[in-house]
């Protein structure tokens, strides 16, 4: 249905708030973005279905996406009129079938249950919605409210507001959520610089990477000579680890697609481009529907909302290349060319996509947008840290016991992060470093564990913001392999134009491995500093600029682990195999021959058919036998 | 024309101009290797490196691309730009030990081969990508591509087989700075050599 103006806003408001809380039927949600896929939430969904229609249940069963609680997935929520919004974490087909059982029994399932909420918070437009009227169940004194939830306890949802809240392919549930709102207010009652600089006194600053005040960099590209400017999203999100764009595109689409619209009002475009790699088909199938569904409301093309204002966009699919979320090199990827960079002295503001004024921004930047001209700057400015405004989005992965999205006001400690959100360090382990932003990001050790994380504060520390990246790291990892680990992934993403980033990764590459075969020496330590400065200066692109990144940090943090590998040839994390030994500790091994019927390499033998020993010379240490032997009688020196 | 400083000297030059051009107008020597005054820059070897410092800050730019501005400091010879050049020709030599015009440059800023130096003599090709974008700007053909990214890449015709739409107008092998291209045709003979002795 084609919504012309604010009264056909309101309506699909209207239509989309009897969808989200359909007045007289209980509600069964599966969250079915990518981390819930991955657990089963697909099957749990058709389980569902299927139960529902055969029993022609008076309910509905709909999808949605991911709130961040990925850990706990397969997550459904259950919303039954007048009742507290349930959740049940770790839904498999078992759980599911007994939820199902009791629902039909007319019961509040406690199968699975993990917290209630009774209260949605809807960010714009409409503040918090009730969903619980009358006396508290006896339910809500056994389990936690969302309020309780630790995870959740220290975060705030902006970018996330919507995620896993509302199904991402209905435009109604949005518009229900406050969505296309903010695009109306912009155009009717915002002159283009008025928008501008909303968002430059918001202090929002670019969520891709290097932290650019979006505002300013939309002020320089409205300023620019040349048509058609074009309005850019960069989706190309290709760290390892890192998530949040996904998570976005996959729950939330039509807040990156808003936010371009504003911004695209603000420049003066009429055209967009949301270049996304195909990788992510979930978030590519999400992003395709949403433009079509804003197409075929009007949102999108000519005479939007009857303002005169003309904007359309389309997806671009990137094709493999992490070098491709460098904006000059995502620029060529869209005109067909090879993903390249190209030396960038001329702004994109004013020479960008096929050499016309352009303007960059990533996934969360772009879904901030609206929140930030519904609610104004001051409250927008009031988040975070003076510096860094708003809230930032991070994946939050590696050994800690919540795995998740989180999104954050700028400024909590890393320490908060790692021990208050994500629960802190499995068991049998102990925190040792922090990754961040992504493979060209640095490694923070524990003692810097109090640093707030702010642009500046990261990049002081060696490391960067990025976008949003957060590795967590246990005594296991060695930080000489890591460092190896991260060039190699570098060396064999680099385009291979300029000579410092080709070469010089390579050779960096050769001089870690080294490190980790034990055949370094000192000196070595201090060419490769001089090399990595070498490469920060020289490089074409950011990628080899960040690069020597990980490398730098990891000496300056952990130069006794690279000493140990190189004066005592010894890997104090057991991992780098030339440095380590493995053997039966005779006393421990009960003979049970377990070891040496796994070994693939035949290297443990019987000796007196009691205990079993380990024949070095053809030990090739995979660690197989240390994996199944159950009297831990096999020890790595 | 617009007036700066290069290595503390006030130096003019037309505006549009690179600090390449106009120090090298000037007498202030920058080494390159992939700079061909007749095809665009595409700041490849990054041996033009210099510092700049436009008021604001100091940056490391390639002077064959960066366009002069008005009272901008150039340093040609500042420690950065030793320390970059430095290792840029390090690895070149190491990585081609077979190009003589690279041992040539490299002697010339007293770089030496090193322990890290490439068994294979025969690869003298460096990834500037002078010779494709001769092949398609000059000849207006694009018989020559690259190939693959990172270490692995390289430059070479379709399917490795001698390209039919080659022309041989040489200009390949005229801006190739490190004389290559004998090689690169030589491998795609050889090819089609074998390709042609397999058919029945």
């Amino acid at each position: 249905m084609k919504i012309h103006n604010l009264e056909g806003l309101l309506k699909a408001k209207q239509r989309g708030i009897t969808k989200l809380y359909p007045p007289k039927k209980p509600k069964l949600l599966v969250g079915m973005a990518t981390c819930g896929l991955a657990n089963g939430a697909r099957e749990v969904f058709d389980f569902f279905r299927s139960k529902a229609r055969a029993t022609s249940w008076n309910g509905l069963v709909e999808k949605t996406g991911c709130i961040g609680l990925c850990y706990q997935e397969p997550l459904v929520d259950l919303v039954i009129p007048g009742k507290p919004r349930l959740t049940y974490n770790r839904v498999d087909l078992v759980a599911a079938e007994k939820i199902w059982e009791e629902l039909w029994n007319g019961d509040i399932p406690e199968t699975s249950l993990m917290a209630w909420n009774d209260t949605d918070m809807i960010l714009l437009d409409g503040g918090p919605r009730k969903l619980h009227q009358g006396e508290t169940e006896s339910f809500m004194r056994r389990f936690p409210s969302y309020a309780e939830l630790d995870f959740l306890k220290y975060q705030q949802h902006i970018a996330m507001r919507n995620c896993g809240l509302l199904d991402p392919d209905n435009l109604d549930h949005y518009i229900a959520r406050g969505g296309y709102f903010s695009l109306q207010k912009a155009l009717t009652a915002m002159q283009p610089d008025e928008v501008i600089e909303e968002i430059i006194r918001s202090g929002l600053r670019g969520r891709g990477g290097g932290g650019f005040p979006a505002g300013i960099k939309w002020r320089s590209c409205r300023k620019a000579k040349g048509a058609p400017k074009y309005v850019l999203c960069n989706a190309d999100e290709g760290n390892p680890g890192t998530y949040t764009d996904r998570g976005l595109l996959e729950s939330d689409p039509h807040s990156i697609l808003e936010g371009m619209l504003i911004g695209a009002y603000a420049i003066g475009s009429t055209e967009g481009y949301i270049y996304v790699r195909a990788e992510y088909p979930l978030a590519v199938e999400t992003m395709q529907r949403a433009i079509s569904a804003a197409r075929e409301a009007g949102l999108l093309g000519k005479d939007i909302l009857g303002t005169g204002f003309d904007f359309d966009m389309e997806i671009s699919l990137g094709g493999g290349a992490y070098v491709c979320g460098e904006s000059t090199a995502l620029m060529a990827s869209i005109e067909g060319k090879p993903g390249e960079p190209r030396a960038k002295y001329t702004h994109t503001a004013e020479k960008g996509l096929w050499d016309r004024p352009s303007n960059l921004n990533n996934v969360e930047t772009w879904a901030n947008v609206p929140v930030i001209i519904s609610k104004g700057a001051d409250w927008y400015n009031m988040i975070g840290t003076k510096k860094s405004t708003g809230t930032k989005m991070f994946s939050l992965v590696g050994k800690v016991n919540r795995v998740g999205l989180v999104e954050v006001p700028m400024g909590i400690t890393i320490r908060e992060m790692v021990n208050a959100v994500g629960g802190g360090v499995p068991s049998g382990g102990e925190f040792k470093a922090i990754q961040t932003g992504g493979p060209s990001g640095g490694c923070i050790p524990k003692d810097c564990w109090d640093l707030p994380l702010d642009f500046e504060s990261l990049t002081h520390a060696g490391s960067m913001m990025g976008s949003g990246g957060m590795i967590v790291m246990d005594q296991s990892i060695c930080m000489v392999d890591l460092a190896r680990h991260f060039i190699d992934f570098l060396m064999d993403e680099s385009c291979g134009k300029c000579v410092p980033c080709r070469l010089g990764l390579k050779r960096m590459h050769t001089m870690l491995e080294r490190f980790t075969e034990g055949r370094g020496t000192i000196e070595d330590l201090d060419e490769m500093k001089s090399l990595a400065r070498a490469i920060q200066d020289a490089a074409l692109c950011a990628l080899g600029g960040s690069a020597p990144n990980p490398v730098l940090s990891t000496i300056r943090y952990f130069r006794d682990e690279f000493e140990a590998h190189i004066l005592d040839k010894r890997c104090p994390a057991k991992v780098c195999k030339r440095l380590i030994t493995y053997s039966i500790n005779s006393d421990a091994c009960t003979g049970c021959a377990h070891c040496s019927d796994v070994c693939p390499t035949g290297a443990i033998v019987s000796t007196n058919r009691k205990t079993h020993r380990i024949e070095t010379s053809l030990c090739i240490k995979c660690g197989v036998c240390a994996g199944v032997c159950e009297a831990g009688a096999i020890e790595v020196i | 024309m617009i007036t700066l400083n290069i290595n503390g000297s006030v130096v003019k030059g037309l505006e549009g101009s690179s600090i390449l051009d106009v120090a090298r107008s000037s007498g202030i020597s920058i080494p390159t290797l992939c700079h061909s005054g007749a095809l665009e820059p595409s700041g490849a070897c990054r041996l033009c490196i210099v510092e700049v410092n436009d008021g604001k800050r100091n940056r490391m730019v390639a002077s064959c691309l960066y366009p002069i501005r008005e009272g901008i400091d150039v340093y040609t010879e500042s420690e950065r730009v030793r320390n970059a050049r430095h290792w840029i020709l390090q690895m070149l030599v190491d990585e081609h030990p077979g190009s003589e015009k690279i041992r040539e440059i490299a002697g010339a800023y007293g770089v030496q081969e090193s322990a890290f130096r490439s068994d294979d003599c025969d690869d003298t090709c460096i990834r500037c990508g002078l010779c494709v974008i001769a092949c398609k700007d000059v000849a207006g053909i694009r018989s020559i591509s690259f190939a693959n990214r990172g270490v692995k890449k390289e430059v070479t015709t379709a399917h490795q087989l001698p390209s039919p739409e080659c022309v041989g107008c040489g200009v390949c092998l005229y801006v190739c700075p490190t004389e290559s291209m004998e090689r690169l045709f030589a491998k795609t003979r050889q090819l089609a050599a074998t390709v042609e002795g397999r058919q029945p």
